[in-house]
């Protein structure tokens, strides 16, 4: 085909483009993800009985900024990554800020506690099935963002992938903290993160199978 | 990925693309078929000046680069430079389209040629290429990529970085080593 005919092909299709549509496709996205967790939860694990008592602990709402900071900083940088050209920035520091700030936490915590509590801290009592029941949790999510992502325009594709399966993982990882029996630091800082860190690398070897365009 | 070192006389090149892509967003389809008119010619330049070898394949480039533009339309933010964003395609495109190059001549030449045009001491610098992508896909990506980027697309070290999301001294070493085992693997085709 000859590039004049091209253009010409092209140059008809001019349905006015709308300017937040990036936004509004995350917004769905999002809500796929959370919509998914949550019809995953209830039926397998179910949520806490004490779980009003819990929340009027300030142990329970530092556990949910974690994922949740990692969430809105997941969103940014992959709503960034959707677009051609544009740099993350100071977005790294938003993804690395939560992770380092937990993590300082929680050695701060076992650093304090006496010598024979530690390893209860760090393992709590579901952690073996913490991080893998929230990497479950984010599978809805993980489907819903990497479809936006495609939709869009990626162009580094492991990266876009990266940041679509932590967005993922943290969605689920805030939908587990209505079933998590845990209120550790160290436990969360390490098994939470872990959890998140499963979709992320999925994303991420995903990335350049599933996002090309 | 915004670079800098564009001449400064681009500038109402850039101021003129992107009002008419601007009215383009907007539903205006002759100020749209303006814009892919100029940002074709501009995308050629841009080809020839990055893949002098592969003159005859850019053309099919420049169309995949409109295409890509086309389809991502709506991913530009209208408060952003456009420099950044069209060049940010053109380059994916490009990128993607030389692995399916590099990909496409491994699957069509049968093996054996390997051993016959290495044998031979003069070779074209189009037939070594052709099987340099054939040996290249023998390597791991983290070598292989390095590879494309820097030594064949003519990318800086940091863009080839930045392309491949590995750190820059990894790139220098999958360069390295990369050359390394194309070097093994073409004196293993002669014996």
């Amino acid at each position: 085909m000859r590039t004049d005919n091209l253009i010409a092909a092209l140059a008809t299709d001019v349905a006015p483009v709308d300017p937040r549509s990036v936004e509004r496709r995350f917004i769905y996205a999002v809500l796929c993800a959370a919509c998914g967790a949550l019809l995953l939860l209830l039926p397998l694990y179910g949520v806490r009985a004490d779980l009003p008592a819990l929340m009027a602990r300030p142990v329970f709402w530092v556990k949910v900024a974690f994922p949740l900071a990692l969430a809105c900083a997941a969103i940014l940088a992959t709503a960034r990554l959707s677009r051609p050209g544009a740099r993350l920035g100071r977005v790294w520091t938003g993804l690395a800020a939560p992770v380092a700030l937990t993590s300082i936490g929680a050695l701060a915590v076992l650093w304090f506690a006496p010598h024979e509590a530690r390893l209860a801290l760090l393992m709590g009592h579901t952690w073996r099935t913490c991080s893998l029941n929230i990497a479950l949790l984010s599978v809805p999510g993980l489907v819903a963002i990497l479809a936006v992502v495609r939709s869009l325009a990626p162009t580094r594709l492991p990266l876009a992938g990266a940041t679509a399966g932590l967005l993922a993982g943290a969605v689920g990882a805030l939908a587990y903290c209505l079933r998590c029996p845990e209120t550790s630091m160290p436990f969360w800082a390490t098994w939470y993160l872990l959890g998140m860190a499963i979709p992320a690398v999925v994303g991420a070897l995903l990335g350049r199978l599933v996002l090309r365009w | 990925m915004t670079r800098s070192t564009e001449p400064a006389d681009v500038s109402p090149v850039e101021e003129r693309l992107r009002t008419l892509f601007l009215g383009a967003l907007d539903g205006d389809s002759v100020a749209y078929r303006t814009f892919l008119q100029e940002l074709a010619t501009h995308v050629r330049a841009f080809l020839r000046r990055r893949l002098p070898n592969l003159q005859d394949d850019s053309e099919d480039i420049v169309q995949e680069v409109l295409l890509a533009i086309h389809r991502g339309r709506h991913t530009y933010r209208r408060d952003e430079p456009m420099t950044a964003w069209v060049h940010a395609i053109a380059r994916y495109k490009m990128v993607d389209f030389l692995r399916a190059h590099a990909r496409r001549e491994a699957l069509n030449d049968p093996l054996d040629d390997v051993h016959d045009l290495f044998a031979e001491p003069s070779i074209e610098p189009a037939e070594a290429r052709r099987d340099l992508g054939k040996l290249l896909d023998q390597l791991p990506d983290r070598q292989k990529l390095p590879i494309l980027h820097v030594k064949i697309e003519g990318l800086s070290v940091e863009e080839a970085a930045r392309l491949t999301g590995l750190s820059e001294p990894a790139v220098k070493i999958g360069v390295h080593r990369g050359l390394k085992a194309l070097a093994l693997k073409i004196r293993g085709g002669r014996t």
